[in-house]
């Protein structure tokens, strides 16, 4: 079946899904941090604005909750906490030099393939547009990881973290017009909690070892040295 | 049901209640009253169960059957021993210097926080509230990691969140998979309660639960700490004060498991095969073999312990995995019987430390020579964990032994070869503690070794002779699980 053969809603769900894991890779490849944390809230954005979409179409008020919950969270709250750890450390001129950024990108469109690889069964149940948005999903949340293995400031983790949150959430968006209520106000409790733990965090890894960068953090062995 | 509300309301009080007014002097032992209130309720709630059977509350949204309730009493009972355990201890810990009154309160607080997520865990029927509540562990005990401000314990609490946080959120992939299978066979609001998924588990689409498993197992198990997840485990265990090593190795670790658990009763039903049950047994067997041979390079006493944890999840791991009546009878026995010795001999290493005043198993020495009882309980719960006949861990690792040389003879010898060495692992460090040369100056300390001596007689009674109703309730369980009784 052809996109322009598609209802409005579906073609909008699956531009918004490219666009979603356009913002993973651009996160990806970045070494400033405002820049990171700007992608970080423009992701949030695309997911709002997804949220809305589904809730307008789908006919389903529920999710103009999570919409809501998504635009103070994703696109207020912690990019906002984010920005002022950075300025507050006087970080935001400096460029984390990415080593191996090629092989990262490269890395990352290999993960995307293998989304696509591992969910593909859902076929058989649905269509070929619930692979592509559940495969984008899947590939975000990799990506995430990708991100916080190849950066080394803990600003940046917390943002692969949180995107990896945001993975999740489109996932169940789009395929399951959101979870039930109860199990989606635990989420955003549970990102909220750990968004306020991640601030403590900063502060005492500041205090601790006077820095964010988490790879000085390496007293801990698995076996004796 | 009202048992089952008590049993969350009562620890969720607690939590405000620390948090406002958790600086006196006697919070020690109120905490240890909030738990016992708690205790009593669980116990009420299992009287509950096996008069009437299995509870569901108005509304599904909490479920009690023969396979939980055990773990919620359990549960309940090893909260209440630490936390008589943790009132002197972390009173001693003030004295030294090392804790202020407000990160005590924080302390308290978050106890009751993370007994309140270890409930919801339990009774909960709806996975995806199974999820925020796991969630809500970690985010209740990652504070209490970093409790005492050291370098190593802010990065072990880093790692604990990273690694778990990332980890959980592929199961919670997994839920949003499940629910996308549920969806499918219609009634949307009560497509996530188990109880309902459970009864429709052979109309659920086995491809698409296959795949949700795989990141279940993965999510979970990270919490379980199976190898290679577990990176984040010794180091929590040991940079947190000893109390909350003793919760997470006795309580977190088994609530993990359960969780993968019910999970894996879902996804039985739908394939119809054993697709599951087989990445549990590899994951099970590495984490037992890999941890077994880490237990030998250590040389903090409670990254040893935290090892031996790992490998004991391994066994349980593959035990539930393995699926045979016997098999999930085993490890249902297991997972009570390792939490009771766990969590005693996290107790006794707690009073040994603060004896020794380190952590480092090279500067523990003579602990037998100057303070018997704690010395004594460190040599007893080691050899009850290593599996000597005659205490519980004995019975359940046999009784695994046995399943395995039925269903799969050709891993026995890894077993048994992998009890062997954590044996060795175990015993080459403790025994030059225990009857070493004790260094000059070593005084006793004040200690309360009665939850020790309690938790290691339950063992004992247990290696003995199971008793009836437990027995009972075990079978109740296995034969929901495996979907036969055990012998």
């Amino acid at each position: 079946m052809n996109i322009e053969q598609q209802d409005f809603y579906t073609q909008a769900i699956l531009s918004m899904a490219a666009l979603v894991g356009l913002t993973s890779f651009l996160m990806l490849g970045q070494g400033r941090l405002l820049r990171l944390i700007f992608v970080f809230a423009l992701q949030g954005l695309l997911l709002t604005l997804t949220t809305t979409l589904a809730a307008y179409s789908l006919n389903s008020p529920h999710l103009y909750i999570s919409a809501m919950m998504t635009l103070i969270l994703k696109v207020i709250f912690i990019p906002w906490m984010l920005r002022r750890q950075v300025v507050l450390m006087n970080m935001h001129r400096d460029v984390e030099a990415l080593k191996n950024n090629t092989a990262v990108m490269l890395g990352g469109a290999g993960l995307m393939v293998f989304s696509y690889y591992v969910l593909h069964p859902i076929v058989q149940t649905s269509s070929a547009i619930m692979l592509n948005a559940l495969a984008v999903s899947l590939s975000v949340v990799l990506l995430g990881m990708l991100l916080m293995i190849s950066h080394r400031q803990a600003v940046a983790h917390v943002v692969g973290f949180m995107s990896i949150e945001n993975g999740l959430f489109f996932a169940a968006i789009v395929a399951t017009k959101g979870m039930p209520m109860v199990v989606e106000l635990g989420v955003a409790f549970d990102v909220l909690v750990a968004a306020v733990l991640f601030g403590i965090f900063f502060f005492h890894i500041r205090t601790s070892i006077d820095s964010l960068d988490v790879d000085r953090m390496n007293r801990l062995h698995e076996v004796d040295q | 049901m009202i048992a089952a509300y008590l049993v969350l309301l009562i620890p969720f009080a607690g939590i405000l209640f620390f948090a406002f007014d958790g600086h006196k002097q006697e919070t020690g032992r109120l905490n240890v009253r909030f738990n016992a209130v708690t205790l009593a309720a669980t116990v009420w709630l299992a009287v509950n169960v096996l008069n009437n059977g299995t509870i569901l509350s108005s509304g599904k949204a909490f479920i009690i059957d023969s396979f939980n309730v055990y773990l919620i009493v359990l549960t309940a009972f090893i909260g209440l021993t630490t936390a008589i355990f943790s009132a002197p201890y972390m009173e001693h810990e003030k004295e030294l210097g090392k804790l202020t009154e407000r990160r005590l309160k924080l302390y308290y607080s978050m106890y009751q926080g993370f007994m309140l997520a270890m409930y919801l865990v339990l009774t909960t029927n709806n996975m995806g509230v199974m999820w925020v509540a796991m969630e809500g562990a970690t985010l209740a005990t990652v504070l209490l990691v970093s409790l005492y401000r050291t370098p190593e314990s802010i990065e072990a609490a880093w790692k604990y969140f990273i690694l778990c946080g990332v980890g959980i959120a592929q199961a919670l992939f997994g839920t949003i998979l499940l629910y996308y299978a549920a969806v499918q066979i219609g009634d949307g609001d009560n497509a996530l309660l188990w109880s309902v998924l459970f009864d429709n588990a052979r109309k659920l689409n086995p491809e698409i639960l296959e795949i949700a498993f795989v990141f279940m197992l993965i999510g979970y198990g990270t919490k379980i700490g199976l190898v290679p997840l577990h990176n984040w485990l010794p180091d929590a265990h040991s940079e947190g004060p000893t109390p909350m090593s003793a919760v997470l190795s006795g309580l977190l670790l088994n609530d993990a498991l359960y969780a993968v658990v019910r999970n894996k009763m879902l996804v039985d039903g739908a394939t119809q095969g054993n697709m599951a049950g087989l990445l549990m047994m590899g994951f099970g067997m590495l984490s037992f073999l890999v941890a077994a041979l880490f237990l030998h390079r250590q040389r903090d006493i409670k990254r040893l312990f935290s090892y031996s944890s790992i490998e004991h999840m391994g066994v349980m791991t593959f035990a539930f995995g393995m699926g045979g009546p016997l098999a999930t009878f085993a490890a249902l026995l297991h997972m009570t019987v390792h939490s009771l010795t766990k969590s005693a001999i996290f107790v006794t290493v707690g009073h040994a430390s603060q004896l020794a005043g380190t952590q480092n198993m090279d500067r523990i020495r003579g602990l037998i020579k100057t303070q018997p009882r704690i010395g004594w309980g460190l040599l007893i719960g080691t050899v009850a964990i290593a599996g000597f006949p005659p205490f519980g861990v004995f019975t359940s690792e046999f009784l695994v032994l046995l399943a395995t040389m039925h269903s799969y003879p050709w891993l026995a010898p890894l077993l048994l070869l992998g009890i062997g060495i954590a044996f060795a692992g175990l015993f080459r460090h403790i025994q030059p503690i225990v009857y070493g040369e004790q260094p000059e100056g070593q005084l006793p300390i004040k200690a309360n070794l009665w939850p020790v001596m309690i938790h290691l007689a339950l063992v004992l009674w247990l290696g003995l002779a199971i008793p009836d109703f437990l027995a009972n309730w075990f079978s109740q369980a296995t034969l929901l699980i495996s979907g036969s009784m055990p012998l």
